[in-house]
């Protein structure tokens, strides 16, 4: 069946090449992440008005499945949709049915068969959406999609196309740009969202700036320059991309301490100044101050931190919003 | 099939709306074509309330079937809706679906004291309870064609049939 061959293809995409599920900004072709990127600026407008709501998804449900704690991802998740009129039911799965023994497809299951239309799962093991979306094509529910909201350290795709959003937004277009994303490359999977997001926008020059225990070993293929001296990197940036450092996920003595950490990678206005002087600062939260950023770089006239929050709802309506739609 | 001169239209719907548009009017086009009527109609009628601009593919009734199609512009209306006399404008009415989508997206706005609508070409083929208050050229064409509103790169509009 050609269904299936389209899958083991690229399964984020249906036969007519449109959105069907997202999965990972690796392999989204440049069409749709621009056309995702097109489609959010409207959005951003949709919450100046008196009625914050658009009809699009009315009717439908969108179950955020959570295995994994976010409190700020899984809420703009949710914002999203109610923008968009769906109903939304939040499911905190390490408190409830995964703790009771069931398992992650037979969760997904009892949830399609109370009509759901669309999952948004965050998940610690890599790959979990990919294996709820096969699950679904395999037994033929097309119509129920779903959006990967961050899964172990492979994928994080929303924060990448806000990202990406973002960047269009200030810097207006990337085939000029240098853009330096500082920080625990090794455990970020929004890390590796950008970079696929910023390769596939045509971005000439993508660099990482960390310490070589946090950088994972071949990152050079996927088409950036390394650096582990923080100044020589951040030289001549337009966009500085800071991460948060994932204590949660260091295991064994990777750093010596997050105060000698801030001395060679945390942002502060002294490093800053050596970007461009219109460069922008990014964060995707939560932040740690005085670990990867300066308070007065985090609050400073350069950043863009809470503006990246505000487009993320707009990028996460129109990606939603792709999906929900029927393609007859 | 003879196409009427659009520019001709224009005078013609300028006319029609000049004894009833005052300072409280309100124009508010419909993307595209609507919007490039709306901005003439603005100079010529020397009306003081800025356009508006709609795009009202966030509420079309047929996205269950089709999704979103083409580029979503961004609607942007420019003056409080709350107690204006609106003014809808668009090149070619149809269906009447358009023109419910875009009163439902308008309504979320705020609640205007009136809402009128305003078009080039009539082309029949309605298939809701909606018609034009003010119109400038009334035909029938049947579904396999589409009317469409051009402009030249110095502004100047015609018309044109295609075949679906």
């Amino acid at each position: 069946m050609s269904n299936t061959l389209s899958f083991t293809r690229n399964p984020q995409l249906n036969h007519q090449g449109e959105l069907q599920h997202l999965l990972s900004i690796e392999g989204l072709p440049r069409e749709i992440i621009e056309r995702i990127l097109d489609t959010a600026a409207p959005f951003t407008l949709v919450a100046e008005r008196e009625v914050k709501k658009v009809p699009l998804l009315r009717g439908k449900s969108v179950f955020n499945l959570f295995f994994e704690n976010s409190t700020r991802t899984r809420t703009t998740f949710e914002i999203a949709a109610k923008r968009l009129s769906a109903d939304v039911i939040n499911l905190n799965i390490n408190t409830s049915s995964a703790a009771k023994g069931e398992t992650l497809l037979d969760t997904v299951d009892n949830l399609a068969a109370m009509q759901a239309d669309m999952f948004v799962v965050r998940h610690a093991a890599s790959g979990a959406p990919y294996l709820i979306a096969q699950h679904l094509a395999a037994s033929g529910r097309k119509h129920i999609h779903v959006v990967n909201a961050g899964d172990g350290r492979h994928a994080h795709p929303t924060q990448g196309l806000l990202d990406m959003y973002t960047i269009r937004h200030y810097k207006k277009d990337f085939s000029q740009l240098t853009v330096a994303i500082v920080g625990d490359i090794l455990h970020s999977r929004v890390a590796r969202s950008q970079i696929h997001g910023l390769t596939t926008l045509g971005v000439p020059e993508v660099r990482v700036i960390a310490p070589r225990t946090l950088l994972p070993t071949g990152v050079e293929r996927m088409g950036v320059r390394v650096f582990t001296d923080m100044q020589e990197g951040l030289r001549g940036a337009d966009v500085v991309m800071m991460l948060r450092l994932q204590n949660e996920r260091m295991q064994g003595a990777l750093l010596p301490s997050s105060q000698e950490y801030f001395k060679s990678y945390g942002l502060t206005p002294e490093k800053l100044a050596l970007a461009k002087p219109d460069a922008i600062v990014m964060h995707p939260g939560p932040m740690n101050r005085g670990v990867e950023i300066d308070s007065s770089v985090a609050d400073g006239s350069q950043a863009v931190i809470l503006p990246q929050v505000s487009f993320g709802i707009a990028v996460r309506m129109a990606v939603m919003a792709m999906l929900g739609g029927g393609s007859q | 099939m003879n196409l009427p001169d659009a520019e001709q239209l224009l005078t013609a719907l300028t006319a029609q709306l000049k004894p009833t548009v005052n300072t409280n009017t309100a124009l508010l086009g419909i993307h595209t074509g609507g919007v490039w009527l709306a901005e003439r109609l603005h100079t010529n009628l020397q009306l003081s309330i800025p356009i508006g601009a709609m795009d009202v593919a966030f509420y079309r009734d047929d996205y269950h079937q089709r999704g979103l199609q083409g580029n979503t512009r961004s609607s942007h209306i420019p003056f409080a809706v709350d107690g204006a006399n609106v003014i809808i404008v668009d090149d070619v009415l149809y269906t009447g679906r358009t023109i419910r989508a875009a009163m439902n997206e308008l309504f979320d706005h705020g609640r205007p004291t009136s809402v009128q609508l305003a078009v080039l070409v009539d082309r029949g083929g309605r298939e809701l309870p909606i018609r034009a208050d003010y119109c400038a050229h009334t035909t029938s064409l049947p579904a396999s064609q589409m009317l469409a509103l051009e402009r030249s790169d110095n502004g100047h509009l015609s018309l044109r049939v295609l075949e679906k």
